[in-house]
């Protein structure tokens, strides 16, 4: 059987971990190993960290759970704008425990994508210096208390209808992290939805400004999904390497069918004029969705591009003493062990 | 150390591509290469992995079980982070 075969030869690096490309029978080994891979992932086994693989899967991996992970981070930016002025102690609890959450999910996937031989100061070296992406729907600006419950239910939504195929994605650590993070998710979803419910039924006014969140980020939602499938540049191998397991276009229809009679419970109406059940196709159809403002806030140009990013290098220097801190009493700690006269000497800074 | 006072090993197995190692038990060995060698002959002797970790088990931190109730506690008040917190409508599905 071709697992088994699979089983046999995906994961035969040498225990020390060098790499089979610095042997010199490495031209001969890499067309067996790239069959081993391919069994593997036709046979839907996982890949793991110290098998075999395509140098373009491994990069294309780091690529994808790299901008995953600083999406999950600099997601927490929008939300934490509401913490202080969160209606009620219940709320801001909630909302804390939120970006908790998203900051734990950053953590997950960097852990997962330094499997894969990249570095966390490397990664968020190329974050912070904008060669690396985040998802674009966290440019757009959390305007009033509603925000925190339509990003709950809609971008929380759509991330969940992205992220719940990848938990069965072929490279393990990812999808491992991916189970982690959606059983967390359900959480952020339904506070959200219960937050716009309470909106919707309390006064005209606290309605409007549900309406209003809804309004402004369901479309933006709906381009989380990425470009539609004849114009996305890494979708047809990924679905191959099944790191994908269905299109973007596929993933978003099912996102409106899910959102339609959502809304409807919600008393909320959806921005889209040609939204209405096809009966002939089984599901709804939808207007045209702007391309260019998706392709102008992916080059930069959204409402909060810079905002979003400065804030994240800010906090990221602001940072640097508890993270030289930390250093320096590992240090101070570790020296202490080898005898108390030690510890006595320098200040743990100045070695860390 | 004497000839037969080796370390202790932890032992992770990783029973199919896929899931994760997890803890299986351990064993002593004098280096990292025979405890792998051991381990595969403790723990897998019926097809029970296919990838394993051995990690010193001196080089594990535990958190202190006297500690337990205030180590763990914080998380004990927060019935918000669990999603049977919130109250949704039965009709509405997929949520």
């Amino acid at each position: 059987m071709a697992t088994a075969a699979a089983h046999r030869t995906a994961g035969t690096r040498a225990h020390d971990a060098h790499d089979a490309h610095d042997r010199p029978d490495a031209v001969h080994d890499t067309a067996a190993y790239e069959q081993a891979f391919d069994a593997a992932v036709a046979a839907d086994e996982r890949i793991e960290p110290r098998d075999w693989m395509p140098d373009a899967y491994r990069a294309t991996l780091v690529r994808q759970i790299a901008q995953h992970a600083h999406s999950e981070i600099v997601g927490m930016q929008p939300e934490a704008n509401w913490i202080t002025r969160a209606p009620s102690l219940r709320r801001k609890a909630i909302l804390m425990a939120k970006v908790q959450d998203e900051a734990g999910h950053g953590l997950y996937l960097y852990s997962a994508a330094e499997t894969l031989g990249v570095g966390r100061d490397e990664l968020l070296d190329k974050l912070h210096s904008g060669r690396q992406k985040y998802s674009s729907i966290f440019n757009y600006p959390t305007l009033t208390w509603a925000d925190v419950g339509a990003i709950g239910w809609l971008v929380d939504g759509a991330a969940i209808t992205n992220q719940v195929p990848l938990c069965r994605c072929s490279y393990g650590p990812y999808a491992r992290a991916m189970v982690r993070i959606c059983k967390e998710e359900s959480f952020h979803q339904r506070q959200g939805y219960e937050l716009l419910l309470a909106l919707s039924r309390g006064t005209p006014e606290q309605h409007a400004m549900a309406q209003d969140a809804v309004d402004r980020w369901w479309w933006p939602s709906l381009m989380m999904f990425g470009p539609p499938d004849d114009a996305s540049q890494h979708s047809a191998q990924s679905m191959a390497w099944k790191i994908k397991r269905h299109s973007n276009d596929e993933l978003r229809q099912r996102f409106v069918d899910i959102c339609v009679p959502q809304a409807a419970s919600l008393g909320l109406t959806l921005p889209d004029p040609d939204l209405k059940w096809n009966e002939e196709r089984g599901h709804h159809d939808f207007g045209p969705i702007d391309w260019t403002e998706f392709w102008d806030v992916l080059k930069g140009n959204g409402p909060c591009n810079e905002q979003r990013l400065a804030q994240r290098r800010r906090a990221h220097e602001e940072g640097a003493w508890v993270r030289r801190a930390a250093a320096a009493h590992a240090a101070k700690h570790a020296r202490g062990t080898t005898g108390p006269a030690r510890t006595t000497g320098e200040t743990g800074a100045t070695r860390a | 150390m004497t000839d037969t006072d080796w370390p202790l090993w932890e032992v992770f197995v990783r029973s199919r591509r896929g899931l994760s190692h997890t803890h299986a038990g351990s064993l002593h060995a004098p280096d990292a290469e025979l405890a792998l060698r051991n381990a595969r002959d403790l723990y897998t002797r019926r097809g029970e992995g296919v990838s394993l970790w051995v990690v010193p088990s001196s080089a594990i931190t535990a958190s202190s079980p006297d500690e337990k109730d205030p180590f763990f506690e914080p998380a004990a008040d927060k019935p918000y982070r669990h999603p049977t917190f919130y109250e949704i409508p039965e009709e509405v599905e997929h949520l």
